[in-house]
């Protein structure tokens, strides 16, 4: 788990480097303070198990299995990429590794998510579906809709919900008067817990206990997780709405750093396997960005290829 | 219209044979499933589904919470997981609250993963039945416009059943536009087999040589009736009924007009950037030389569906308005 954290956010620096160097040609969005959640809900599930992720999770896909290099390709929009350079992020599904990633849209996987669910449920198979929503996304009526769906059909969800403090420059008083997300869940009838997502290892914790619920047939949970976007919501916003004593604060609770202190004193990490481990992820990423960028994009007229699942469909 | 091989027959209405192509596709294929709002138990609010639950059991006949935006979604979430859903909109109106699903969710998902998404929404479509103006509009010009999406509109029974049928099998999200009006307006010998109506295929439901009528849905029964009374004044009139508008079929309907050099499209739905516009469009591009007239469109004036009877009346196309647009063509 703690070299996953690590990679993503050597993975998302790594990202954020090439977006100023103008080698990304759209948005660049960082889950930076997200690491400890991302991680430790993706590690509750096995391998049956589906994964809706949103943008600030990016951990969740290397959890799962995603490939560095695919996971370059597919921020560079390059051919050969996830999405063959129709979207970008983590914007893509790979049914093998069971991922099925975000749209733009906040909210709009959640449905989707209940249908993965539903087919689990109608196949009797044992699989849970997990997925994420942020604290101004969870004001979406997909979400509900979703929510009232899943509880009525005690379907196998787990939903996370990411609470970092801002929705783009909102702050969470603008979004909700609750005190915590997760009390929403008691309006379905389901359980809802918060934790604190810094601490990787009562992440885990609730997550497993959410994805077990859900695999004995009991239906959904919420679990909310209190984190802190610590940069923009995406490269070009500097966040200067974020009172810089709040970011300090947070900073201290930097979930990495936590967690590396909780290896520590177990003495499961030193300083030498420490370096050894971040060299080795900051090479691989460095090469697959050098193999990625190498890549041409795809055709122009590849624009017109694959709108329908069967060439009789293009109208 | 159709003269198959000999085979079986039976007499349905329309909306029985919407329910027995999906009946026939639940038999054969098991991960044919349907959801919506009081399907189940009750049969849906037209009776669509009336005796399934009884047969194919409440895990592949769902009742589902009142949410749109939930159900479609959950029918893209089931079919990317390798089911082929059937989910029911009360009434096509009601699509509105899951546009979100339909046009960002399930139209784009093929083009951005080149994964199928084989699923079919069900949208009890158009006025004519005193619904007022949330249960009478004809929406498929919302989405004519979404890539991705493919549509179909039926107008008779054994159109009704096979391009279910072909829906279901289709491997892209398929909305299945089915007329209210024409549910038990509309009876018909079919056969009694595994018949499908291939997407993409318009058929001529009355040949002619004078004037071409595009139409689909309810409006191919006002033309086919309008073009009766022309018949008697001489005016021979060929009725294109498209059937499907994604994909949709350019070479039959630009053969018609060459063939018979005038154009009439006959919609339902409100005219400004209707159906027919598109239609006229092709037309005037590429066949524009054979043209004897220009081209004409009978379809709803842009308002809402009004509830009183002199309103909606007033509104919607007819047999009449069609035979007048027909004569001044003829006439041209």
């Amino acid at each position: 788990m703690y070299a996953s954290m690590v990679l993503m956010r050597e993975f998302e620096d790594a990202i954020l480097r090439l977006y100023h160097q103008g080698k990304i040609v759209g948005g660049a969005y960082s889950g930076n303070g997200n690491e400890a959640t991302a991680v430790a809900s993706a590690f509750a599930l096995g391998d049956g198990d589906y994964i809706l992720p949103m943008h600030r999770d990016l951990g969740a896909h290397f959890v799962r299995g995603q490939s560095i290099l695919a996971m370059m390709k597919q921020h560079l929009g390059r051919a050969g990429g996830l999405t063959e350079g129709r979207d970008g992020t983590g914007h893509y599904t790979d049914p093998a590794l069971r991922i099925y990633g975000n749209i733009s849209h906040l909210g709009a996987m959640l449905p989707v998510a209940c249908g993965i669910a539903l087919a689990c449920t109608i196949r009797k198979e044992p699989n849970v579906v997990m997925t994420y929503i942020g604290d101004g996304g969870s004001n979406v009526g997909e979400v509900h809709e979703a929510l009232a769906m899943a509880s009525v059909m005690r379907l196998p969800l787990v939903l996370i919900i990411e609470n970092n403090g801002y929705a783009y420059s909102t702050p969470v008083a603008r979004q909700f008067i609750v005190d915590k997300l997760s009390s929403r869940a008691a309006g379905y009838g389901i359980p809802g817990t918060t934790v604190d997502g810094t601490d990787l290892p009562a992440v885990h914790d609730a997550c497993r206990e959410a994805v077990a619920r859900a695999r004995s047939g009991k239906g959904p949970s919420i679990v909310e997780s209190v984190t802190m976007r610590m940069h923009g919501h995406a490269a070009h916003d500097n966040a200067w709405y974020v009172p810089k004593k709040t970011l300090e604060a947070w900073k201290k609770k930097d979930p990495i750093v936590r967690f590396e202190k909780f290896l520590t004193d177990k003495g499961l990490l030193t300083r030498t396997s420490r370096k050894h481990l971040i060299d080795g992820i900051r090479a691989e990423i460095d090469a697959a960005a050098e193999t990625a960028l190498a890549l041409p994009y795809p055709p122009g007229e590849d624009a017109l290829r694959g709108v329908y699942a069967d060439a009789e469909g293009e109208n | 219209m159709r003269k198959g091989k000999i085979k079986p027959m039976k007499t349905l209405t329309y909306i029985e044979a919407i329910s027995e192509g999906l009946r026939d596709e639940m038999r054969r294929d098991p991960t044919v499933f349907l959801l919506g709002e009081d399907i189940g138990a009750y049969g849906g609010a037209f009776k669509v589904t009336k005796g399934f639950i009884e047969e194919f059991g409440a895990d592949r006949v769902i009742d589902t919470v009142l949410a749109e935006g939930a159900i479609i979604g959950a029918a893209t979430g089931a079919a990317l997981a390798g089911l082929r859903p059937v989910a029911e909109m009360q009434f096509s109106d009601f699509v509105a609250n899951g546009f979100n699903q339909i046009v960002n969710v399930a139209a784009k998902y093929h083009y951005r993963n080149f994964i199928p998404v084989p699923m079919v929404v069900r949208l009890p479509s158009g006025g004519g039945i005193r619904g007022g103006p949330f249960h009478s509009a004809s929406t498929e010009a919302w989405f004519f416009h979404v890539p991705g999406l493919k549509l179909v509109a039926p107008s008779t029974p054994y159109d009704a059943k096979g391009l279910m049928k072909a829906a279901i099998r289709d491997p892209n999200p398929v909305l299945y536009f089915e007329s209210k009006f024409l549910y038990r307006h509309v009876k018909a010998e079919i056969p009694d087999d595994d018949y499908i109506v291939p997407l993409g295929v318009a058929d001529i439901k009355r040949e002619g040589s004078d004037i071409t009528v595009v139409a689909y849905g309810t409006a191919v029964h006002w033309a086919l009736e309008a073009a009766g009374k022309l018949a008697a004044d001489g005016v021979s009139v060929e009725v294109l009924d498209l059937r499907s508008l994604i994909p949709l079929d350019r070479e039959a309907i630009l053969a018609s007009v060459k063939k018979t050099g005038k154009l009439l499209i006959v919609h339902e739905a409100t005219i400004t950037g209707g159906i027919g516009a598109e239609i006229a469009a092709l037309v005037s591009s590429a066949a524009f030389e054979y043209l004897d007239a220009p081209i004409r469109r009978v379809a709803s004036p842009d308002t809402p569906v009004p509830y009183a009877p002199t309103l909606e009346d007033y509104v919607l196309p007819n047999a009449e308005k069609v035979a007048a647009e027909l004569r001044s063509l003829a006439a041209y």
